[in-house]
């Protein structure tokens, strides 16, 4: 109540001139005591709701990111190699499903494939495949993730490798989806 | 904060006390860059406000009177507040309180006019084009009619060694 009272303007401007003659910001920067105190709290409330509106802006932003990523649809089918392409404990990279989202394929046994994305689930590094050693090996910190499964097996990982669905086509290896797997 | 001023250190060990003058429109606040310097209800103008204070110096070169005084260690500008926590709470600031020879008055101009009867209270300056009013006064001779204090006309006035002669007042020898 006494910031109410006290608002009145008791400094006068250089010139001289009265208050609905001087420019804009002596009301943004004034310099009695009572009145910046009200434009601060003044600031303070326009924060505040503009502050909750950009909240309630981006929930909506979710809504509309959902409601597309639901009707996106399937992800392409790709041909990545013939079955008899890669020998046996040979590991293949390709990219899928986008032109940066690299991939590694191998095979594990005549009729055994298994493909993961190269991204290490700890920090986004890219996974180097070592088929001799069983496992997927992050350089970064010394992840690693099991050959056949993708679960990790050791250093800081602690979620499974995303997983490449594949398909046997005439002869052929196709990817059709990418499973994100979660611990 | 308040400081002394020698007024001619080559032939006088005469002194000036330098209070703020509390300008109802500060020149300091004016040029602060940060918006820190604030004057509260009663027209006493702040030391600067330590959160907003960015230590430029600006007020301390802006001031006429050169009463800010930039505190390096605090990165801070400090001046004569009028001795806020005393006079908010009914005191007489500290200057005051001390002075012996009541050269620093705090009171009505009625107050120091019965103590003072020769001479009166004046409390505008000019310094070049700008002209000045301000919260605390000066006392000028009754006798003068002085309309306001020439600063500017004053430094340009030279002072013997022998008769230290404040001759800062205009139309004083007309």
């Amino acid at each position: 109540m006494t910031m109410q009272t006290n608002r009145e303007q008791i400094t006068t401007a250089p010139d001289g001139r009265p208050d609905s003659e001087q420019p804009r910001w002596r009301q943004d920067f004034p310099i009695d005591w009572a009145q910046d105190h009200y434009v601060a709290r003044r600031d303070f409330t326009r924060f505040l709701v503009l502050t909750s509106l950009a909240f309630m802006v981006g929930q909506f932003w979710i809504v509309f990111q959902n409601f597309f990523r639901a009707r996106r649809g399937a992800l392409p089918i790709q041909r990545i190699a013939g079955v008899d392409e890669l020998p046996i404990g040979g590991d293949l990279t390709f990219s899928y499903p986008g032109e940066h989202d690299q991939c590694v394929l191998v095979r594990l046994g005549e009729q055994s494939y298994a493909a993961f994305s190269r991204q290490c689930t700890h920090l986004s590094c890219a996974v180097v495949a070592e088929p001799d050693r069983r496992r997927f090996y992050c350089p970064c910190h010394e992840g690693a993730f099991d050959i056949a499964s993708g679960s990790p097996i050791a250093g800081p990982p602690r979620r499974p490798l995303a997983r490449i669905t594949l398909d046997f086509r005439q002869g052929a290896i196709y990817a059709t989806d990418v499973e994100l797997r979660m611990l | 904060m308040i400081h002394l001023e020698y007024l001619d250190r080559r032939h006088s060990v005469q002194t000036a006390p330098v209070v703020c003058m509390h300008c109802d429109s500060p020149t300091c606040a004016e040029v602060c860059p940060a918006d820190a310097i604030k004057r509260t209800d009663d027209g006493v103008v702040q030391t600067a406000r330590k959160p907003r204070c960015i230590a430029c110096n600006n007020c301390v070169l802006a001031c006429p009177f050169g009463v800010p005084k930039m505190e390096t260690s605090f990165m801070l500008m400090m001046k004569c507040d009028m001795c806020y926590d005393r006079t908010s709470a009914g005191k007489k600031p500290m200057c005051a309180t001390v002075c012996p020879s009541q050269a620093l008055f705090y009171g009505t101009n009625e107050q120091i006019e019965e103590i003072r009867p020769r001479s009166t209270p004046i409390n505008r300056f000019k310094f070049g084009e700008q002209l000045i009013t301000t919260k605390v006064s000066l006392m000028k001779p009754r006798a003068g009619r002085a309309e306001y204090v020439d600063v500017t006309a004053a430094m340009n006035e030279q002072s013997s060694g022998k008769s230290i002669t404040l001759n800062i007042l205009e139309d004083m020898h007309q």
